[in-house]
């Protein structure tokens, strides 16, 4: 019997022929993941369980990137923490200050992930690794205490979903748009449990930063994990980069899927989430009417060098609308310079933008662009649930860079079109 | 056989409702159940009593890893969810922090406040209506859940291995 992308990683980690889905395997990791809010969590369990090390100090990653630069005196104590455990177990990848970007921007950037891996992190859009052909998924602190000290961590094998994609890209239309489409075909629980496999020469066009969003959110739909192939395009952008060689995964021709789906990316117009669900999701077109207070423009979701391409090739020589906080959030670092040197800057700050340091900030109404009672705001991140940005009153409407970039200059929610 | 008093919520519970994100710079149990399900009903922590049981529509638990979830309901004394299911990293954590959940489609069949009975090693369900059969837990979830969840696990573990 033939195995899919996941399985077959899976497998190969358990140090087993084959698996099924249903079973539950215990699979060495690759890599496992913490950041500055599920870390202490973890360390406080590994302190609590008697653990004198890690399995690899080389494989275990700390990225301070949510409530950073830390807002207040407990974020700051959490990272000191944190800081102090990294250093004496001499944990390599520890990132924090000018080194520091987004966790699932980071990451890929700096080679840390790899075709054929199993990645764990304790933070739920680990999942975004699957464009790179590895089997990554998000768990939580005691789940990361396990696989941080044993090196590997229990399974259940899940049944995987295929998404094949043809047809040509609208203009303005990206990896955003296609997993919205897709969230709002299938619900926020239509792979709950399951991988989503994405393939298809329509697939094959994305960029890889687009490919790293649409893997970002299959949580949204509720799944473990989601994996594209390792093609030419994304074999050129390890090159050089990964830290470990490839070991590049095929489904087999006869794997068994749950189901296929077949998705013609030709008919997908810019998407808009409205609240409270990323699968509530309309054609930015459709949205009626909707003043906004926000726009953000940043996250591990949308936050790489395409999204801010897009929204500089919207915001150019236009003004962001009165009354409204356009904040732009570079991811990491490498993203911030090259958008500089690209003149990106000088768009977003002639536009009347915000330009942030890399964090996760508002996303999750932690700091840096939190909404008052009321307010709402157009955001390029993965979650629109009650209260996700700040008040529990405010509400969060989900699209890509380029119907943020309009809708900050409209003042209301747009399709790029209008404005540009 | 466990037994308490409901607390009914919809669908697709998410985690920034269990809890919200601006209290996860807190570990400490206490602190993080007094926020439990606050943007839905303020004051949830000082309402709740020991052994209450959460009943909840599909998809309860769903969004962040945040492992503050499960403890923050833990710590309020309640023991079990019943829902008719369960968002994936929710249901790991929660078997790993030693809070039952269990799988069924009772919610149309309790009311709010009543007193319902569950018994976790066979799934029965007992309401003021129906007798309900929850789907049988994993045996090595229940082992989990026996064990005081994964970190005990760990722990003994180590120990055995003298590490």
């Amino acid at each position: 019997m033939g195995m899919t992308i996941t399985e077959k990683i899976l497998a190969a980690h358990a140090g087993k022929k084959s698996v099924e889905a249903g079973e539950i395997v215990e699979a060495k990791v690759d890599l496992a993941l913490a950041n500055d809010i599920t870390a202490p969590l973890s360390l406080e369990e590994f302190e609590k369980a008697g653990a004198k090390s890690v399995f690899d100090p080389e494989r275990v990653v700390f990225v301070m990137d949510h409530f950073t630069p830390n807002k207040d005196i407990l974020s700051a104590e959490n990272c000191k923490t944190i800081r102090e455990f990294a250093a004496r177990h001499a944990i390599k990848h520890f990132y924090e200050g000018g080194a520091c970007g987004i966790e699932h921007a980071l990451l890929p950037e700096q080679g840390l992930v790899s075709p054929g891996d199993v990645v764990v992190g304790a933070d739920s859009h680990t999942c975004t690794y699957g464009a790179l052909n590895a089997f990554s998924t998000g768990v939580g602190s005691s789940d990361l205490t396990y696989a941080m000290v044993r090196g590997a961590l229990w399974f259940k094998v899940p049944r995987s979903i295929k998404f094949v994609c043809t047809g040509k890209w609208q203009k303005w239309v990206a990896g955003k748009d296609l997993i919205l489409h897709i969230i709002g075909l299938i619900g926020v629980e239509g792979a709950r449990y399951e991988a989503m496999e994405f393939d298809g020469e329509a697939v094959g066009d994305l960029s890889i930063d687009s490919r790293l969003t649409v893997a970002n959110m299959v949580i949204e739909a509720g799944a473990k994990n989601g994996v594209f192939r390792a093609d030419k395009k994304a074999l050129d952008y390890l090159s050089g980069r990964a830290k470990r060689p490839p070991k590049v995964v095929e489904a087999d021709a006869d794997a068994r899927y749950r189901d296929i789906i077949e998705i013609d990316v030709s008919k997908i117009g810019p998407q808009v989430a409205f609240p409270f669900l990323p699968s509530n999701v309309k054609n930015a077109e459709d949205a009626g009417r909707i003043a906004i207070d926000q726009a953000v423009i940043g996250s591990c979701t949308n936050g790489r060098l395409e999204d801010l391409e897009t929204a500089a090739q919207v915001l150019k020589g236009k003004k962001v609308a009165k009354g409204v906080r356009c904040i732009i959030i570079p991811a990491t670092p490498a993203i911030y310079r090259e958008a500089m040197a690209r003149g990106y800057f000088d768009i977003f700050l002639d536009a009347g933008c915000i330009i942030s340091p890399p964090t996760c900030g508002p996303c999750l109404g932690g700091h840096m662009g939190v909404l008052a009672k009321g307010e709402r705001a157009v955001s390029t991140t993965n979650r629109n649930f009650v209260g996700r940005m700040g008040h529990p009153e405010s509400e969060v409407y989900l699209a890509g860079p380029a119907v943020a970039a309009a809708s900050a200059v409209k003042g209301e929610i747009a399709h790029p079109r209008e404005v540009a | 056989m466990l037994s308490g008093r409901v607390w009914k919520f919809g669908d697709n519970i998410d985690t920034d409702i269990i809890i919200p994100a601006r209290y996860l710079g807190h570990t400490d149990p206490k602190v993080l159940g007094k926020h439990c399900m606050e943007p839905l009903i303020p004051g949830f922590a000082r309402k709740v009593r020991e052994g209450d049981i959460i009943v909840a529509g599909s998809n309860f638990g769903c969004g962040s890893s945040r492992e503050h979830a499960p403890v923050a309901i833990l710590a309020l004394g309640i023991r079990v969810v019943i829902a008719r299911s369960f968002a994936r990293i929710f249901y790991r954590n929660s078997f790993n922090k030693a809070l039952a959940l269990l799988e069924a489609d009772v919610y149309d069949a309790v009311d709010e406040g009543e007193t319902i009975e569950v018994d976790l090693a066979s799934g029965l369900i007992k309401t003021g209506r129906i007798e309900a059969r929850a789907k049988p837990i994993p045996p090595f979830m229940l082992e989990l859940i026996r064990e005081g969840g994964l970190m005990s696990h760990l722990r003994r573990q180590l120990e055995e291995e003298g590490r």
